[in-house]
């Protein structure tokens, strides 16, 4: 037996709601760093209320609380002290809808930086080069870094948005369903990139697509009605999952 | 009702009578001959078509006709007055013998207060714009935006009025000047009646820019305040940019305010405690007494063209802001 690998973000009795209802109950787990963690599970089921509670985005909506912990790297997201905007410049966050701001592709990813006071022409040059490169779209854009994001397809503006996430260099990448707008081809291309990501980068990705999870993951944490049923490694929860639930659900006899 | 009635018989028969026809060898399991009510139709749809063409041809004609009047009447004024005389001539003494038609001191009376009232309403405005669409809670926004909308159904005339007596002696009192009926009071009036124009509409122009964008920003690490100022407000910027344009507009020609307030002197200002006479205040003030078919009757109407001008091309550069800025929907798929 090996020693766990040191976990990233470990999740501490975790409840969250919306108002009155509960929307979360009782979650514990662990992301192991520099791996792709996917959460599945049918719609309604809190995975994408999780993963916005691990950058602070619910924060955004009125009348919901959170109780437990988020330790990401020795501090609880959730102390007092700590400044969500922080939060969100250490852990990226690619949404479902690709949402390129209404800039050209040069200014989108220069975005974050900028927010950081970078102003150095020539290392932001630099950076929006690596983040385009990092996120394989820098050969379809070089030559119109200064044209609008949404003269893109659907596929290259996700891309982009990864860049942009990307130029903030973040520790982790949170990623909401990145290709449920997606067709297939594009979908292949953010698969392969996700592959690529986690050289650098711990990714926990949201998805509906359980052979995206096979395909991508190395962890899988299956959420039915706003608990963690199971969590463990992709092939052991595709192939011999210990829960009843978890099989009924990844062989398609509901959700 | 009973033309129709015939019209509807005639246009039955050719079609009924193969119908009939055939009825009589089926008897009775033959469906009944239907009412054809092509033809009632047809004629009533010709009718709402004529009354609503001559609807929208109604204003656009009335228009025509209106500006036609205009430049036929204030034409007449040329014949006497060079028109650089008349732009640029600096002494408006339209009762001398002989007069003096120079609105030079008019055109500046309307800028100097179109311009000061926008430096007040224009920050006012939008940014209760985006206290209204970012900032306040859902039931403050409820009750505020309606109260700015309220502002704008105030008749000009009452804001005059508080002008007059309320605010002139208080500019007075306060930074002992000679009249309180001066730009500055104006171009405060004429804010207040600005301001419901250039909020609501820039309110809906902020509220129009996707929600998922402000997430976008908010989740690379901007703050509130950077999201608002480098997202929110350039992704508006068209509709907030008509909505000062359609503002100033508001307020170059409006003429009660200008008339009660400004203080009627036709003078070149030189500051912002010096009284004005803005072009509209100038036409309502002296047609009135002007003797129909004189130099002065037509040098007002020209002062009308100027106007009807300058505010043409206000709204001819809302109009191109609109479209040039427009932002083209959010992610396209």
């Amino acid at each position: 037996m090996v020693d766990a690998p040191e976990p990233i973000i470990s999740v501490e009795d975790l409840n969250f709601y919306y108002g009155e209802s509960q929307a979360l109950t009782n979650i514990n787990l662990k992301v192991v760093r520099s791996q792709v963690t996917a959460l599945i599970g049918p719609s309604g089921c809190g995975k994408s209320t999780f993963l916005r509670l691990l950058n602070r985005m619910n924060d955004l909506i009125a009348g919901t609380r959170v109780e437990g912990k988020v330790i990401f790297e020795g501090v609880n997201l959730y102390g007092p002290e700590v400044d969500p905007v922080h939060v969100r410049r250490r852990i990226g966050m690619v949404f479902q809808k690709p949402n390129p701001f209404p800039k050209s592709i040069y200014n989108n990813v220069a975005y974050g930086p900028r927010l950081h006071g970078l102003r150095d022409r020539a290392k932001l040059d630099e950076l929006v080069e690596r983040s385009l490169k990092a996120a394989a779209i820098w050969d379809e854009v070089k030559d119109i870094l200064h044209q609008s994001a949404l003269g893109l397809s659907g596929g290259q503006q996700q891309r982009l948005c990864i860049a942009r996430a990307v130029a903030m260099e973040p520790e982790v990448l949170l990623m909401d369903e990145p290709t449920s707008a997606l067709d297939p081809i594009a979908t292949a291309r953010i698969e392969e990139l996700v592959k690529e990501l986690k050289r650098n980068y711990t990714v926990i990705i949201v998805t509906h697509n359980m052979q995206q999870a096979a395909r991508v993951s190395d962890e899988t944490a299956f959420f039915y009605m706003g608990r963690l049923v199971e969590m463990g490694p992709t092939e052991e929860i595709f192939t011999r999952p210990r829960k009843e639930q978890t099989e009924h659900y990844i062989t398609g006899r509901f959700g | 009702m009973s033309t129709i009635n015939q019209v509807q018989s005639v246009a039955a028969q050719p079609l009924s009578t193969p119908a009939a026809g055939a009825a009589k060898g089926m008897a009775t399991t033959s469906p009944p001959a239907r009412k054809p009510i092509r033809a009632r139709s047809r004629d009533r749809e010709t009718w709402i078509r004529i009354v609503f063409t001559a609807a929208g041809l109604f204003s656009v004609v009335v228009m025509a006709l209106i500006i036609m009047f205009l430049f036929r009447e204030g034409a007449y004024l040329f014949k006497t007055v060079s028109l650089s005389d008349f732009i640029l001539g600096t002494a408006w003494y339209p009762t001398y013998d002989p007069p003096d038609f120079g609105i030079g001191p008019l055109i500046l009376g309307s800028m100097s207060v179109t311009l000061v009232s926008s430096l007040i309403a224009v920050p006012l405005g939008v940014g209760a714009a985006l206290y209204l669409a970012e900032v306040a809670n859902p039931r403050v926004r409820e009750w505020v935006k309606p109260g700015v909308e309220l502002l704008a159904s105030l008749p000009s005339v009452v804001l005059g009025f508080v002008g007059m007596v309320v605010i002139a002696p208080l500019m007075q009192e306060l930074w002992d000047i000679p009249t309180g009926l001066n730009i500055l009071n104006a171009s405060l009036m004429l804010a207040l009646m600005a301001i419901p124009t250039i909020t609501s509409i820039s309110e809906d122009a902020l509220y129009a820019v996707p929600r998922d964008l402000m997430e976008a920003s908010l989740a690379l690490g901007a703050t509130r305040w950077e999201t608002l100022t480098r997202v929110l407000l350039p992704g508006a910027l068209s509709g907030v940019g008509t909505a000062v344009i359609l503002g100033m507009s508001r307020a170059m020609g409006e003429t009660m305010v200008v008339l009660m307030v400004a203080g009627g002197a036709a003078q070149i200002p030189t500051s912002i405690f010096d009284s004005v006479r803005p072009m509209p205040a100038t036409i309502a003030a002296e047609m009135g007494e002007t003797p129909f078919g004189s130099e002065h009757y037509y040098a007002l109407f020209a002062i009308g063209i100027v106007l009807f001008l300058l505010t043409l091309g206000f709204n001819l550069v809302a109009a191109w802001i609109s479209s040039r800025f427009q932002q083209k929907g959010a992610a396209t798929l």
